[in-house]
């Protein structure tokens, strides 16, 4: 074996995988938090669908998303060979443990916080990125708002017909107006949203994307070694507040403001 | 008569590594409060001789506190309920009267039972024969400060090599790892002037040898650091892993 090969088929060579992976993720989060704030616009989605079109049409974005899955599976794909080889490591158990007493819940049950993730991620892309990408019933929205007057935006559904719509965005030079037909995506994540155990779904899962994070950021730098009496403070409020509270917190945001202001 | 109490035990025993083995309970009555555990074991184990009985094996030396041999899963934590403290140092005090306590060998594939409560911890030797050492001649007594160190650097190195090779890391662990023991070898010899030739061959050498061994893979739960009688501190694993990634990714040195 060479030196590299060696290096990430050892224990340690496994937890940077899991460490560098999940800081990938933990990336990718802001990121996906930072557009799906669109949603929170009054606009009836134009900028939410033009973003929708944007994110899986240009080619870097396509090339860095399906990077993003690889990450998320190989993330997972890590996670069940070390735990296969942990439990390896202790064939009998004990019959009385008291794991509270030496360490956080969350950090002993990374694995069925990850699964309650996976499982979330399965749904939430079958739901919005498979129907956004497959499903031919989807409808369109039309926006149409002079340059005088950009506030105010006239929005026409355009239901499903036999016509297929195509995505635009132009300025018109006649009628000076900008009008941008789109994929509506985000009458689908509104009606979504109004089902009262999907939107229970999402916030579950965002309290188990939260527990994951708050060990697993710090961990993630403890791993690669990142570990200074002067950096680990800041990276355990990053991990606590930021990736363990603010950003599911925000995320959870998302269907109850639709459930409850839509 | 204060400070004397009565006590329900429930001890794993196990004939040898081959057998199956199952839970024995005893009672253990009128044992001092100022009783060490291992002291309390000694009187059941009096009286289980005096009736013809096999005793209670269990690993034990210096009782001290210093020697790292005893070891024992007390109600869900390796040494028992109290911090820092090695089983030999865990008073009676520490219970309740009445309490029924269960005693349990550590529990890892690489710490094979070998009879009742003792287990085989070569694995720990075999790690440290693979690279915890320094090769060269130490010749005669240097001059004092001869070779300067900084403060820090050798109150760190001294804490690291407080280490007494119990297990309790990977007794406590949930993944069985013995990442905290090898981090504190790692750690005392990569901090010191003296330990630099070998730096980063002993690194690579240890977590080769640790993984041979069957251990499982750090999860950062911090069990380990708690549970550590002489509170080795999680920092060692962090310093273990950037040796480890040091070498392996940017030295020459590499193991054989």
């Amino acid at each position: 074996m060479g030196n590299f090969s060696k290096t990430f088929s050892s224990s340690l060579g496994k937890k940077l995988i899991m460490s560098l992976t999940g800081l990938f993720i933990c990336l990718f989060l802001v990121v996906h938090l930072i557009g799906n704030l669109q949603l929170f616009k009054d606009d009836s989605g134009q900028a939410f669908n033009s973003y929708a079109y944007f994110m899986t049409h240009f080619t870097p974005i396509k090339v860095i998303s399906y990077i993003n899955y690889a990450i998320i599976l190989g993330h997972a794909i890590y996670a069940l060979i070390l735990t296969i080889s942990n439990r390896k490591a202790r064939p009998i158990g004990y019959a009385v443990y008291n794991g509270s007493a030496n360490s956080p819940w969350n950090s002993r049950n990374m694995g069925i916080l990850g699964t309650i993730i996976l499982i979330f991620l399965i749904i939430h892309m079958k739901d919005f990125l498979w129907e956004y990408h497959n499903n031919t019933s989807l409808p369109y929205a039309r926006y149409e708002a002079s340059l005088a007057d950009p506030q105010n935006v006239k929005v026409t559904p355009l239901a499903v017909t036999d016509k297929e719509y195509s995505h635009v965005d132009y300025v018109d030079p006649q009628s000076q107006t900008h009008i941008t037909v789109a994929k509506d995506l985000y009458k689908l994540v509104r009606d979504s949203f109004k089902i009262w155990w999907y939107v229970a779904l999402y916030v579950v899962s965002m309290v188990a994307i939260g527990f994951h994070l708050i060990h697993g950021f710090r961990s993630a730098f403890q791993t690669v070694g990142w570990d200074h009496k002067k950096l680990v403070p800041i990276i355990r409020f990053l991990g606590v507040w930021i990736f363990g509270i603010i950003i599911p917190a925000a995320f959870a945001a998302i269907p109850l403001y639709f459930f409850f202001c839509k | 008569m204060s400070g004397h109490m009565n006590l329900t035990l429930k001890v794993w025993r196990q004939k040898s590594p081959q057998d199956k083995g199952g839970f024995v309970t005893y009672k253990a009555d009128g044992i001092s409060e100022d009783m060490s555990f291992l002291e309390m074991l000694d009187v059941v184990n009096e009286g289980l001789i005096k009736k013809g009985d096999d005793p209670i094996h269990f690993d034990h030396d210096c009782r001290e506190g210093i020697c790292g041999m005893c070891s024992l899963y007390i109600n869900g934590r390796p040494h028992g309920p109290k911090r820092a403290v090695t089983t030999c140092q865990l008073h009676m005090r520490s219970f309740k009267d009445g309490e029924t306590i269960t005693i349990e060998p550590w529990r890892a594939a690489a710490f094979p039972v070998i009879k009742d409560l003792s287990t085989n911890r070569a694995a720990f030797e075999r790690i440290q024969q693979a690279g915890g050492y320094v090769s060269v001649n130490t010749g005669g007594v240097p001059d004092a400060n001869e070779i300067p160190i900084p403060k820090v650097i050798a109150d760190e190195a001294f804490n690291s090599a407080t280490c007494i090779q119990c297990g309790a890391c990977v007794a406590a662990c949930k993944n069985s790892s013995a990442m905290l023991f090898v981090s504190a070898k790692v750690s005392q010899l990569a901090l010191l002037p003296q330990g630099q030739q070998e730096r980063y061959r002993r690194v690579q050498a240890m977590v080769a040898q640790m993984d041979a061994e069957g251990f499982g893979n750090c999860t950062n739960t911090g069990a380990c650091e708690a549970e550590c009688p002489k509170e080795i501190s999680l920092t060692n694993i962090a310093r273990m892993n950037r040796e480890y990634f040091t070498a392996k990714f940017f030295k020459e040195e590499e193991i054989h």
